[in-house]
C-alpha cells in the first residue's frame, strides 16, 4: 500500500464565462515512504494544484486520492485538517515565513497546533531543528535579518518540525541562486532521508528535479513519467532537454510535443 | 486543552507584535469602560449620599411611625401612651425604637429666655435617622439616668449663646419658673442657612426635668417611630396599629411608614443615563476595534493561509482571531477598571455632595464586573466580522496572496 495514491485524479474549475477549465487530467501518481518524487513543468501546468491535492489544501475533482490506502472523501474536514498538520510538510517557493516572528518563533508554529508534549515542548523542539538546519545560532534572528537560503531553512525546519511523513516543496529553489538552492535541495534530500519522510519537489529546476529517485512532467493537466537521469538545465517548448529527459515508452498520457526516449530532440531552446 | 491554551498564546503573540495598533484601538475601549465603571460608582456615591439625606429626615428603610391622636375626653389619659408603646415594642422584639417629640421649651440665652424647638427622642434615633454630631457625642442609653439634662444643639443654638464650641463645657439654663441647668455635650451642623436654634434632649430627661406651664407648639405628646425589615414592615405596620389602639380607647392611632421616599428614582435615573453613555461610548470603541481588526484581517491573509496549512483548523483560526480581539479588550477592560478605581478613589466626596457620606461604598465591584463583561462582550463581537472573514478566505488562495 503506498503512502499516497491518486488515481485518475482531475481537478477542474468552472469559469466567470461558465466555461469549465481543466487544470489537472487523469493524473495519477502513487508515492512510497521515504521515496523523492520530482514533479516539472511550466508555469500554469497545474503543478501547485497538484501539489495541494497531494498536502489536502485542495480536493480532486473526480478520480480518487488514497491517503495510507484510506480515501480522503471518507475523511471529515476537520480530520483532513488534521492530517494535514501532522502528516504533510509545506515548504514555499517564497518561504511564507510568518512577519514580525523570530526565526524560532517561525518554526515553532506549527507546533502550537500540535497536541500534548510537542505543543508544550515546541520552542525546545524549534531550537533543535533550527541547530539541525545550521542556524543554531539565529533562534531570535527575524526573517527579513535572514539571506534568502538561510530563510528557506528555516522554512525547511519548519515543514519538518512536527515530524511529517511527506514533505511538499513548492518550487523550493525558485527564490534562490543556483548554487543556494542546491545547498538548500542536499538539506532537504538529507533530512528527508534521514527521517524517512517521502518528498514531493515541485519545480521548474531541471538540476533539481534531476536529484529525485522519479521524476514526471506535468503539462496541460497530465501527468506523464519521465527519466531525468543526467538532465540538462533548459526547456525546449513544453520538454526537459536531452538527453533523458523524455516521455518513458507507453507512459500514460502521451501529451504532443513530449518525444519518446530514444526519440530525435528539437535543437530550439525557449530561456 | 492545548487547542485553547494555543488559541491564547496565539492571541497574546498578535497583540504583542501589533502593540500600536492594539492600543490605538484599544484606548476607546477603555475609556468607555472607565466611563462605565466610575460612573456606576459616582452614581453610587450620589446616591448613597441622597439616600442619607433622606434617612436623615425620615428614618432608615423601614421606619414605622406610630402617631397617637386623642379624640375625645373621654380618651385614656396620655401618661398611658409611653407604657402601651413599652409593651407594643416588647411584644415583637424591636429593639430599634424611639419616641420622637417635637415640642418648644424656654431656654435663657444671653439676650433673654425664649421659647425653642426641641426634639424629645430616644438614644436610638441617632443611628436610625443618621444624627451627625460634628462636635462632642451623641447620647448613650447610661445618660437617661444622668443627673441633669444633656442636649445636643445646632450650631445656631451655640450661635445664639455666644458659645464657640464645647471646649468650655457650655450649658444653658431650661425652663421658666424653676429651670434646670442643661448640659451641651454635643453639636450638629447647620443644615441649611437662617435655619433656628434646635436642641435634642432625651424624651426620659425632659418629661423628667421640664414640665411646660403652659401648653406650646408642637406635638401633644410624642410618635413612637420604629426602625424595622422592610419584609416585616407590612405586618408589623398593621399589628402596632391594632395593638395600640386597642390600649387606648377614644385615640386615633396612625401608622405611616418611609418607603415612598423616592430615592430609589434618583438611582434609577442616574444609573440608566450613566450605562446609556457608557454604552454608547463602548459602542464607539467597539466600532474602532472592528475597523482595525478587519484591516489587520485582510492584511494576515497569506499568514492565515500559511497556518491552515500547518493544520490550523477553520475553528481554531476563527477562535484565534475572535480571541485576539477578546483579550485585547480583557486587557483594555483592566486598565479602564484600573482608571475608574484611580479616579474614585481621589474624588472629593464632600465637595460633591455636600454634607459628606457617612457610610461610604465600597468601590463598586459590580461596577468593575460589569465593565469588564461588557469589553469582553464588546471584543467579542468586534472579533466576530474579522474572524468571519478569516475563516472564508479559501487556503489556497490565502498562501498566494
Amino acid at each position: 500500500m503506498s503512502l499516497l495514491e491518486l488515481t485518475g485524479v482531475t481537478r477542474s474549475v468552472r469559469l466567470p464565462d461558465d466555461r469549465l477549465l481543466e487544470i489537472l487530467r487523469g493524473v495519477t501518481l502513487s508515492v512510497d515512504t521515504g521515496e523523492h518524487v520530482a514533479v516539472v513543468g511550466r508555469s500554469g501546468t497545474g503543478k501547485s494544484t497538484l501539489l495541494n491535492i497531494l498536502g489536502l489544501l485542495d480536493a480532486p475533482t473526480d478520480g480518487e486520492y488514497l491517503l495510507e490506502g484510506v480515501p480522503i472523501g471518507r475523511l471529515s474536514a476537520r480530520e483532513r485538517t488534521r492530517r494535514r498538520g501532522r502528516d504533510f510538510g509545506f515548504v514555499f517557493q517564497q518561504f511564507n515565513l510568518l512577519p514580525g516572528r523570530t526565526a524560532l518563533e517561525n518554526v515553532a508554529a506549527p507546533l502550537m497546533y500540535a497536541p500534548g508534549r510537542q505543543f508544550w515542548r515546541r520552542r525546545a523542539l524549534a531550537a533543535q531543528m533550527l541547530d539541525r538546519v545550521g542556524l543554531g545560532d539565529r533562534l531570535d534572528t527575524m526573517p527579513e535579518k535572514l539571506s534568502g537560503g538561510e530563510q528557506q531553512r528555516v522554512a525547511i525546519a519548519r515543514a519538518l518540525v512536527r515530524g511529517p511523513r511527506v514533505i511538499l516543496a513548492d518550487e523550493p529553489t525558485g527564490a534562490l541562486d543556483v548554487e543556494t538552492g542546491q545547498e538548500v535541495m542536499s538539506l532537504l534530500d538529507e533530512i528527508a532521508s534521514l527521517t524517512g519522510a517521502a518528498l514531493v519537489t515541485i519545480t521548474h529546476d531541471l538540476a533539481v528535479a534531476a536529484r529525485a529517485q522519479r521524476h514526471y512532467r506535468l503539462a496541460d493537466g497530465v501527468l506523464v513519467p519521465v527519466d531525468l537521469g543526467g538532465a540538462g538545465h533548459e526547456w525546449v517548448g513544453d520538454v526537459p532537454t536531452l538527453p533523458g529527459a523524455r516521455r518513458l515508452p507507453g507512459a500514460a498520457g502521451a501529451v504532443p510535443g513530449v518525444p519518446e526516449l530514444g526519440a530525435p530532440v528539437p535543437a530550439q531552446v525557449e530561456p | 486543552m492545548t487547542g485553547l491554551v494555543g488559541a491564547v498564546v496565539e492571541a497574546w503573540d498578535e497583540l504583542r507584535l501589533h502593540k500600536l495598533r492594539v492600543l490605538l484601538a484599544l484606548i476607546g475601549v477603555a475609556a468607555a469602560v472607565m466611563a462605565i465603571t466610575a460612573v456606576t460608582a459616582a452614581v453610587q456615591m450620589l446616591t448613597q449620599g441622597y439616600k442619607e439625606q433622606a434617612e436623615r429626615d425620615m428614618g432608615r428603610q423601614v421606619t414605622l411611625s406610630i402617631d397617637a391622636w386623642q379624640m375625645s375626653e373621654q380618651a385614656a389619659p396620655s401618661t398611658a401612651l409611653d407604657a402601651t408603646y413599652a409593651r407594643a415594642l416588647e411584644r415583637y422584639g424591636i429593639t430599634w425604637a424611639t419616641r420622637d417629640w417635637y415640642t418648644s421649651a424656654p431656654f435663657r440665652f444671653p439676650d433673654g429666655t425664649r421659647p425653642t424647638e426641641v426634639r424629645a427622642v430616644d438614644p436610638q434615633i441617632g443611628t436610625m435617622q443618621r444624627i451627625d454630631v460634628v462636635e462632642g457625642r451623641w447620647f448613650t442609653d447610661a445618660d437617661v439616668d444622668a443627673y441633669a439634662p444633656l442636649l445636643v444643639v445646632n450650631e445656631p443654638f451655640l450661635d445664639s449663646l455666644g458659645v464657640a464650641g464645647l471646649g468650655s463645657r457650655p450649658t444653658v439654663l431650661l425652663g421658666d419658673a424653676t429651670p434646670v441647668r442643661a448640659t451641651i455635650v454635643g453639636v450638629t451642623a447647620q443644615r441649611w442657612r437662617g435655619e433656628s436654634p434646635q436642641a435634642i434632649a432625651l424624651y426620659e430627661q425632659l418629661v423628667r426635668w421640664y414640665t411646660p406651664s403652659e401648653t406650646g407648639w408642637g406635638q401633644p405628646v410624642p410618635s413612637l417611630r420604629v426602625w424595622v425589615p422592610p419584609e416585616a414592615a407590612d405586618e408589623l405596620g398593621a399589628r402596632l396599629q391594632r395593638d395600640v389602639a386597642a390600649v387606648l380607647p377614644g385615640w386615633e392611632v396612625n401608622v405611616y411608614d418611609n418607603r415612598g421616599a423616592g430615592y430609589g428614582a434618583l438611582d434609577g435615573a442616574a444609573r440608566w443615563v450613566a450605562l446609556g453613555i457608557g454604552g454608547f461610548a463602548l459602542l464607539l470603541g467597539g466600532l474602532g476595534l472592528v475597523n482595525i481588526a478587519l484591516v489587520t484581517v485582510r492584511h494576515r491573509i497569506r499568514e492565515i493561509g500559511i497556518r491552515r496549512s500547518f493544520g490550523a483548523t477553520s475553528g481554531r483560526i476563527f477562535f484565534g482571531v475572535l480571541m485576539e480581539s477578546v483579550v485585547a479588550t480583557v486587557v483594555a477592560g483592566l486598565v479602564g477598571v484600573v482608571l475608574a478605581v484611580a479616579a474614585i478613589k481621589n474624588i472629593p466626596v464632600d465637595t460633591l455632595f455636600g454634607s459628606g457620606i457617612q457610610d461610604r461604598p465600597p468601590f463598586p465591584v459590580f461596577a468593575a464586573l460589569v465593565g469588564m463583561a461588557c469589553a469582553t462582550g464588546v471584543g467579542a463581537l468586534a472579533g466576530v466580522i474579522p474572524a468571519t472573514v478569516a475563516v472564508r478566505v479559501k487556503v489556497i488562495d490565502a498562501i498566494r496572496y
